[in-house]
């Protein structure tokens, strides 16, 4: 029962790095850079909610809304000012102007809200449902954030196959000149897939954090690096990839909490990235790149 | 007036000119190429044209449009279509998702699958792949793809970049019959190759260029008989 248990936390954690590690291998995708301060994202979505719910008082549903609208805007101010204007510059400046944007984000917060935890209110009003007398108890914010990740993850896949804007993600990232000629808005395109990404950081914000309620300026870092892990673990570029490589991460961190050490967990969780990497550099879905003739 | 008319154009990558105040027209229903060594401009001045490179001076006029403030992703619902150099379908898309993304601006649902049909009509092998992931394709059969996917925007005017590089002599021979079928069909083809000969039997004009010049132009029939393009350019 104590496995099952470490699994299905492990999947739930899992399903939130995969929201994230979505928002990562998207851009990946289609702007071939990586959002380093997308992680900050999840943490500003995550005040958002704080604000409108403990300190103004708005209900929790509304909260939540006016966080992915919030960090949807953010998301594409941040790619036209700070990206943007990069799109013929070296892949290094880009990387440094998004560990830059990471900083601005964590210390706008650190300005705001000070440096102390704040005691985050779970945005989950579902009693925790218990199987075998009591032996394997699941909380709400687990049973929310499995079915929340699912629901989001479908529709995605729904939204990038089916859908002509999500058709023209796909063009964009494999070939942003003959998009071009197909009469695809390159930047458009861009801004959307921020906008995207974004919004599914603030859903993946109010999930971590009504499961980890504890919430200061530097809560997106963590998991947003473990998230870029599971990015890569899954094949950065591939939306599959990026679902499967969050669950798998979550589960490993979680079993490696539940029966090697909490201490080092972290510590094993990069160790698969160096091994996955070793093996097989382009991720468990990824695409092996081949040169264009 | 002509069809599409470039006047004066100059493009530089960096401090380099690739392209030296060059002017050609194309005329409704002709087909013009643009003929020279590797190297030349040819590519460039295509790029340029679909607003795929910026040009640092000059004029391009689409039907007397001026076309200098048109962004690239805008250019194809004007009615001119690109088939660049190297194909650059998406590979990792079936052949119908590929032809379905050429008619991205059109929103003539009933007319998109008439234009489908008649992609299909055109190239039977594509038919017989619809399903097959580009990628998988064969040089040839990509080559058919890119063309295809450029007539699925209804192009009236249609720019072909090296339409027959790296393929085998009876694919080269189809993709010339192809480009005459679209002629016939009373599309303006603007073509560019370094296979003069094949470019000059099915042109109407054509203009030679030289390191980012264009040194001769006039009747291919004319040019094929010239002797400096003869020595240069034919081989003969």
């Amino acid at each position: 029962m104590k496995f099952l248990s470490q699994l299905i936390s492990g999947i739930s954690l899992g399903s939130i790095y995969s929201l994230i590690a979505l928002g990562y291998t998207m851009v990946y995708g289609i702007a071939k850079m990586l959002n380093f301060a997308h992680g900050d994202v999840i943490m500003i979505g995550a005040f958002v909610i704080y604000t409108m719910c403990v300190t103004a008082g708005v209900p929790t549903i509304i909260s939540v809304l006016i966080a992915i609208v919030f960090c949807t805007i953010l998301g594409v101010t941040i790619e036209r000012f700070a990206y943007k204007p990069l799109r013929q510059a070296t892949s290094l400046a880009v990387l440094i102007t998004a560990i830059g944007v990471s900083y601005l984000l964590q210390n706008i917060a650190l300005l705001i809200f000070g440096s102390d935890t704040k005691s985050f209110t779970s945005v989950v009003n579902i009693e925790p449902i218990s199987f075998a007398g009591g032996e394997l108890v699941i909380s709400g914010e687990t049973i929310v954030t499995i079915v929340v990740s699912v629901i989001i993850m479908i529709a995605l896949v729904i939204f990038v196959n089916k859908t002509k804007p999500g058709k023209a993600m796909l063009a964009v990232s494999e070939d942003k000149g003959a998009a071009q000629l197909m009469g695809i808005n390159v930047n458009g395109t861009i801004a959307l897939t921020f906008a995207i990404g974004s919004a599914l950081a603030a859903i993946a914000g109010a999930l971590l954090c009504s499961t980890y309620p504890a919430l200061s300026p530097y809560t997106g870092a963590m998991p947003g690096i473990k998230a870029f892990v599971a990015a890569v673990l899954g094949g950065i570029g591939s939306i599959p990839g990026a679902m499967i490589g969050g669950i798998v991460l979550g589960v490993i961190e979680n079993l490696s909490k539940g029966y090697i050490s909490s201490q080092l967990s972290d510590a094993i969780v990069f160790a698969v990235l160096v091994i996955v990497l070793l093996v097989r550099p382009t991720g468990i879905m990824g695409k092996k790149i081949n040169e264009k003739v | 007036m002509a069809m599409l008319e470039v006047r004066d154009l100059n493009v530089y990558f960096g401090v380099i000119q690739a392209i030296k105040n060059i002017s050609f027209d194309v005329d409704a229903g002709e087909v013009v190429a643009l003929i020279g060594a590797n190297g030349a401009g040819k590519t460039t001045t295509l790029h340029t044209v679909t607003g795929l490179l910026p040009a640092a001076s000059g004029k391009i006029t689409l039907d007397g449009k001026d076309l200098g403030k048109v962004p690239a992703h805008k250019i194809v619902s004007m009615g001119m279509a690109h088939v660049p150099e190297g194909r650059r379908v998406f590979a990792a898309l079936s052949v119908y998702d590929n032809l379905k993304m050429g008619a991205f601006t059109r929103k003539d649902k009933k007319e998109i699958e008439e234009s489908l049909e008649m992609v299909f009509e055109a190239f039977p092998r594509l038919k017989e792949r619809r399903n097959q992931v580009a990628g998988t394709l064969s040089g040839g059969e990509q080559q058919m793809l890119a063309m295809g996917r450029a007539l699925m925007s209804k192009p009236r005017i249609i720019l072909m970049d090296e339409p027959s590089m790296g393929l085998s002599p009876l694919y080269v021979t189809e993709i010339f019959e192809i480009i005459k079928k679209i002629k016939s069909e009373g599309t303006t083809v603007l073509l560019v190759e370094q296979n003069a000969n094949m470019a000059l039997q099915i042109a109407d004009r054509a203009y030679v260029l030289e390191t980012g010049r264009i040194i001769m132009d006039g009747k291919a029939s004319d040019l094929m008989n010239d002797e400096r393009v003869r020595k240069a350019y034919l081989g003969a």
